[in-house]
Formats: C-alpha cells, sequence, structure tokens
C-alpha cells in the first residue's frame, strides 16, 4: 500500500447546480482517507483539467445528473490526453443513460457509477484501482 | 461584534414561542395496558427494531394516545377549515368543493416540442400548465452560447428570447388555462416574455393566472441556479411583487419552494423551516420597499415536497399553514385573512425514486401524491417513472397523471376534509413537526435573516449534514430502499426519453435569423436604459418588459444586468 494518501478531485461540470451527490462522495471519500478537493459548480473541462494537474490528483471524479455527459466528458479527456496526464483515474457518478457506457469507458473513463450506487463501492473500486496501479 | 448581534437582534419581529413540550402523562387505562399487555408481548417477542425513525430520522413512538397531546386544544390548535390557525386546511370544502389542479411539469427540446407535449398533457384532462426551462434558460445564456453546449433542451425547454416564447405557447390561450413557470434568477424576463405572449393574444392581465416560481432564496441554499448576489436578486423578487399587485392581481408572483431544499437531501422539518423563513424574509424586504403586507402576501404562494414517508409529510403541511397564520398575524399584524391563508403545490419526491426495478416509482409516486392530497395541497404534479433516468416518455406522463385522476375520482379520500384530524398520532407529529421548525426559524431570526444565514452557509451546512447522515443510514442498510439495497434484482434497461440532439442546432440557426431580423439599434438602446435603471432604485419590470418586446434576448438581457449586478460565487462546503 502506498504511504502517501489518495487524491481526489471532484468536480461539478456543466450548468446543472445539484450537488447533493457530488458532496457526498467527497465527504465519504474524506472520511474513508483519502485527500478530497472539491472544485464547486460550474467547472468548464479545461478548468478540472488544470485543477487536476495543480493538484496533482490520483482520481478525478465526475458527477453529472443533466444529460450533457456525451459532450462533456469526451472534452475532458481529450485535455487530459494532451495535458499528458491519461494516468488520472476518470471516474463518472450520475445519471448516464446505460446506453451511454460502452462508449464513455472506451474513451478511458476508468468506471460510470449510476443512481443507488453505495459510497462503500465507490471507496472500495479507488482503493483497488490505485492498489493495482503502485 | 457586540454592537452588531445588538442591531441584528433589535432588526428581529418578535416570533412566536414554540408548542411547549410537556411530558406524556399517561392514564391509569394505559398504565395497566402498559404492565399487563404490552410487557408480556415484549418479553415473549421483541419489536423489529430497537428504535423507530421517520425518514427524517424524527423518533416515533409505539403508540400515540390522549396522554401525548396534554395541552392539546381543538379549537384552537386544530379549529376548523378554512378558518385559524388552517391546520384542517384552508377551504371550508376543500376538496369536495374543488379538486387540486393537476399540474404536471413538463419541459424539453425546443418550444415547439414542449408545445405538442403542452397540447397533449390538455386534452388528457390536465388542469393547468407547468414549465420545465433548460438550464442555459435559468442560468440566463442563450442557446448559442459557448457555456450552454450540450445542455440545450436538456433537462427542460430552451427558451432565448420571446419568439421562442410564442412557440411554447402558440394555440393555447393565456386567458384561460393556469401556468406555473419554473424559473428563478431570469423570472422577470421570462415573466415579461409570457406577459407579452398574453397581450399580443389579447388576455386581459388582471385575469392572467398562473405562478412564477421566482424563489431565488432556496436557489442559494438548494438548487444553486442563481446568477446575481443575494441584493440585486432580491430587488427583482420585490420589484416583480410590485409590479405583480398593480397589474396582475391574479397571478402569484413567487412560490416559495421547499422542494429543492428537500432534493437537496434535508429532513423535512429543515424543509419547512427554511421555506417559511425563506417566505418571511420576502414579506420583510417587501415591506421594507414600502407595501402594506396584506396588499402583497395574498399573492405569495408555496411548493412542498412530498416525500417516503407519509404521516410526516402530511403533518409538515398542517405545521406549515398554523405557523404562516402565526407569523403573519403575531409578527406583521396582518388584518386580511387572505394572507394567513398558506396555499401550495406539491411534488412528489424525485430523490426518493430509484432507477432500479424503475416500475416501483409507481407506486411511490402514489403514495406520495396521496400524503399530499391528505395534507390538503392546492395543486400537484406527480412525477413519472423513469425521471431517476430521463425526462419522461409520453407514456409515463399520462401514467404519472393517471395516478393522480385515480386518487380523486376512485380512492374516495376526497370525499371528506382532513380525514386525519383527531389522530393522537397525526397531531402530536404536527405539534412536533412545528416546533422543530420555529426553532430553526428563531436560529436565522437570531442571525439577522435568511439572506444573513445563506451568506454564512448556515441552512446549506444543515442539509449536507442530514444528507449525509441518511446516505449513511442507506449504506448501513439501517433504512432500506426496496431495489436498492435490498429486494435486488437484475433487469433489462428502460426505454427512456432521448434528446434530439438537433435542437441545439435549431435554436442556434433561430437565434441568428432574430439578431438579423430586428433592429439592433433599438435592442441596444432599451438594454443601456435597463443598464441605466438598474444603477438606479426604479422598479425594473417595466424596463425588462420593454427589451423583451424589442426581442432583445434572454441571455442579452442578464448580461445587461451581470454588467450592473455582477455574479454570486457560493463557497463550496463539503
Amino acid at each position: 500500500m502506498p504511504t502517501k494518501k489518495i487524491r481526489v478531485l471532484i468536480a461539478k461540470p456543466g450548468l446543472d447546480g445539484h450537488d447533493r451527490g457530488a458532496k457526498i462522495i467527497a465527504r465519504a471519500l474524506r472520511d474513508a482517507g483519502m485527500e478530497v478537493i472539491y472544485t464547486g459548480l460550474r467547472q468548464t473541462p479545461e478548468m478540472i483539467a488544470s485543477a487536476a494537474i495543480q493538484e496533482d490528483v490520483d482520481v478525478i471524479g465526475l458527477s453529472i445528473l443533466s444529460g450533457a455527459h456525451n459532450t462533456i466528458c469526451p472534452q475532458l479527456m481529450a485535455l487530459l490526453k494532451a495535458k499528458g496526464m491519461d494516468d488520472v483515474v476518470v471516474l463518472v457518478g450520475g445519471i448516464i443513460p446505460e446506453a451511454d457506457i460502452p462508449a464513455m469507458k472506451k474513451s478511458g473513463i476508468a468506471e460510470i457509477f449510476l443512481p443507488g450506487t453505495s459510497t462503500q463501492d465507490i471507496i472500495e473500486f479507488i482503493n483497488k484501482r490505485l492498489a493495482v496501479g503502485t | 461584534m457586540t454592537d452588531k448581534s445588538k442591531v441584528q437582534t433589535e432588526i428581529v419581529t418578535p416570533s412566536t414561542p414554540a408548542i411547549p413540550a410537556s411530558p406524556r402523562r399517561p392514564s391509569p387505562k394505559e398504565k395497566s395496558w402498559e404492565e399487563n399487555t404490552l410487557k408480556p408481548t415484549l418479553a415473549k417477542s421483541p419489536e423489529r427494531r430497537a428504535e423507530f425513525t421517520t425518514i427524517s430520522g424524527h423518533p416515533i413512538r409505539r403508540l400515540y394516545t390522549e396522554a401525548d397531546l396534554p395541552d392539546w386544544s381543538p379549537d384552537k390548535d386544530l379549529g376548523r377549515p378554512g378558518e385559524p390557525p388552517y391546520t384542517r386546511g384552508i377551504h371550508s370544502t376543500m376538496h369536495r368543493g374543488r379538486l387540486w389542479t393537476m399540474r404536471q411539469f413538463a419541459g424539453f427540446g425546443a418550444a415547439e416540442d414542449t408545445n405538442a407535449r403542452f397540447r397533449y398533457l390538455l386534452a388528457q384532462g390536465q388542469t393547468g400548465l407547468s414549465t420545465a426551462f433548460d438550464l442555459p434558460t435559468l442560468m440566463g445564456y442563450d442557446s448559442d452560447h459557448a457555456l450552454s453546449e450540450g445542455e440545450v433542451g436538456k433537462c427542460g425547454v430552451a427558451i432565448s428570447s420571446l419568439a421562442d416564447m410564442e412557440v411554447l405557447f402558440d394555440k393555447i390561450p393565456l386567458a384561460n388555462v393556469t401556468t406555473s413557470m419554473t424559473i428563478n434568477s431570469p423570472a422577470a424576463i421570462i415573466w415579461a416574455m409570457y406577459l407579452a405572449v398574453a397581450e399580443k393574444q389579447g388576455a386581459d392581465w388582471k385575469k392572467l393566472s398562473g405562478t412564477l416560481q421566482n424563489d431565488i432564496l432556496k436557489e442559494y441554499i438548494a438548487q444553486k441556479e442563481y446568477i446575481y448576489p443575494p441584493e440585486p436578486s432580491m430587488r427583482l423578487v420585490i420589484d416583480t411583487f410590485e409590479f405583480g399587485v398593480k397589474n396582475t392581481p391574479k397571478f402569484n408572483p413567487i412560490s416559495i419552494s421547499g422542494y429543492h431544499i428537500r432534493e437537496a437531501g434535508s429532513t423535512a422539518i429543515q424543509e419547512l423551516a427554511f421555506t417559511l423563513r425563506d417566505g418571511l424574509e420576502y414579506v420583510e424586504w417587501g415591506m421594507r420597499r414600502g407595501m402594506d403586507v396584506d396588499a402583497f402576501v395574498p399573492q405569495l404562494s408555496f411548493f412542498f415536497n412530498a416525500h417516503n414517508d407519509f404521516f410526516e409529510e402530511i403533518a409538515k403541511y398542517r405545521a406549515a399553514r398554523r405557523i404562516w397564520h402565526k407569523a403573519m398575524v403575531e409578527r406583521y399584524k396582518s388584518k386580511n385573512p387572505r394572507s394567513w391563508a398558506l396555499r401550495f403545490h406539491t411534488q412528489t419526491a424525485g430523490c426518493s425514486l430509484t432507477a432500479q426495478q424503475p416500475y416501483n416509482n409507481v407506486v411511490r409516486t402514489a403514495i406520495q401524491a396521496l400524503a399530499a392530497v391528505l395534507g390538503g395541497t392546492q395543486s400537484l404534479h406527480t412525477n413519472s417513472l423513469d425521471e431517476a433516468w430521463a425526462l419522461p416518455t409520453e407514456f409515463a406522463a399520462t401514467l404519472a397523471l393517471r395516478t393522480q385522476q385515480i386518487i380523486a375520482h376512485e380512492t374516495g379520500v376526497a370525499n371528506t376534509v382532513d380525514p386525519l384530524g383527531g389522530s393522537y398520532f397525526v397531531e402530536t407529529l404536527t405539534n412536533e413537526v412545528e416546533c422543530g421548525a420555529w426553532d430553526y426559524i428563531h436560529k436565522i431570526d437570531a442571525m439577522g435573516g435568511m439572506v444573513t444565514a445563506i451568506e454564512r452557509s448556515y441552512p446549506q451546512r444543515e442539509i449536507a449534514e442530514a444528507s449525509y447522515r441518511y446516505q449513511m443510514e442507506v449504506d448501513r442498510k439501517d433504512k432500506i430502499v426496496v431495489g436498492v439495497n435490498d429486494f435486488v434484482t437484475k433487469e433489462s434497461p428502460l426505454e427512456i426519453l432521448q434528446i434530439d440532439e438537433t435542437v441545439a442546432h435549431r435554436q442556434a440557426e433561430r437565434l441568428r435569423k432574430l439578431r438579423a431580423d430586428r433592429s439592433q439599434a433599438e435592442v441596444d438602446r432599451r438594454l443601456n436604459t435597463l443598464r441605466t435603471a438598474a444603477r438606479g432604485k426604479e422598479n425594473l419590470m417595466p424596463f425588462i418588459y420593454d427589451t423583451v418586446k424589442a426581442y432583445a434576448t434572454l441571455g442579452e438581457i442578464c448580461e445587461a444586468m451581470r454588467d450592473v449586478f455582477g455574479t454570486y460565487e457560493e463557497v463550496a462546503i463539503t
């Protein structure tokens, strides 16, 4: 196990202000011993990518409920790639139609968590994923 | 510091004391029942759990009897329907006289798509319209703005100008239908567009009936669709009150909303308390503007959530009416009974819907709707079964409307007024919920009011705490959500409504044409006049109306006011 705390950026992209989920995840990951940075609302993919670099995070968690995922996610993934950040684990949580999931995973998004996921499942996923990576 | 808090305490109007919590006084017969009947049963088979609580975590006793209502007076605390304290409802005949308005929230794609859904719903027997706008519209951006990319027509209908509004209400006579519009920061602008369409149709503004949501305080607290800082935002709200009193006496210029506070994860008591304290804040700002309390308060309306915990919700609606009456009479010395009666719309809880086993949502929604009806709602939206996934399909929206029609016409619950009145449990819970809400109201009074409380993130933090606590209860299975953390099955995906990706292109093309066809000089002139007025103290509604009539876009008008008012950034708390 790495001695360094896992660093996570929780981001809320797009115009939507429904932040209940993002805030719960931020707090649950913090309670699980991770270092969590919450960006606040209305972040563009550019803002999220630079925050990820600046904060040197291992994980980016995006919360999207508005149906804008097919616009936001490809933009962010392209930016991360261009900035050489393709090793960051990108997770998406929210309302994502199942039909959109395969393409999102293909673009490099590590996992998509749908409504009803327990915080424990997300914590375990991150821990496992980063343990394998080290 | 001490000086400041002194001043703040003085501003606060004296509050009604909460109901004193007298201890239970069980009768000898109840004590004997405990001893001889209950104890042997518990010794043989203990109850399912040590403590029972509502979904909000409020403790619930095994049995309620007259011992729980030692100071309760049927005359004082219950009264009669249509009379103070309105516990039993605001009308003497309630749903026997007139059923609640069945008002299904709808909006998606471009204006013509939503216009078709509106006309379909009216044909199915729906009795009022309710408009959902997309996120760019809610945030004051035109459909072709860079930040609108990917969001046009997704969560509601895209409205960027009066031209779109004309299409939205095409062939719908605004004089004969009541319309609710869920819009907040840009509410004054959207309302001006609505009034312009009504004028064009030849409808008399004095006869227009409907509701503008226009509740900016709950945006800072919960839903977060704000543009400007609190001060100018509140000014815009009070401008609509003033304008409404003069020009549209049957239109509710605001729907003070607990719905979103609850969706953000609050408890029932927090929903009630923060909503009513928001209401008091609007009343105080209106009075500070120089309006007589009884001139504008009768036009204020409310909007509550209907969550899963059946009795807690009913108690919440009953307590809401009691608190509002007390506050109007005792804090503001209102003389007009129309100011005392709290009128409210209800929507079943979107956050209670599960993506898993979505047909279960029909059942949840029916039970929640029943609570709203038994609680005395004036209008109701029932959610569709597929709304944990997307905006509803026509099939799902129809089923949701049918749910209300079944409650209204088949169950018999509308045959009598407040059928639960006098129940030991319901009356006790009503008292407790009222008491809990007054505690919060007093705390916020002591902070100097809701705007200050918001700036200190107080309601935001309380809600975040409650929301996290509930999530942990679900994760630990202390609270069961059927199909999510228990009774889980594997199922196939649901057929959902896909928003046509061409909506954004259609909107962009329409905006290009609009800008080419209108008089740009006139638009610029009117936007500049609005800017100048915004710097002063005048009521901005007439200026906004002028810009709308010249086909200035929503984004341009919002931008003009951004130039003067600036924008709001919240302190992100987790």
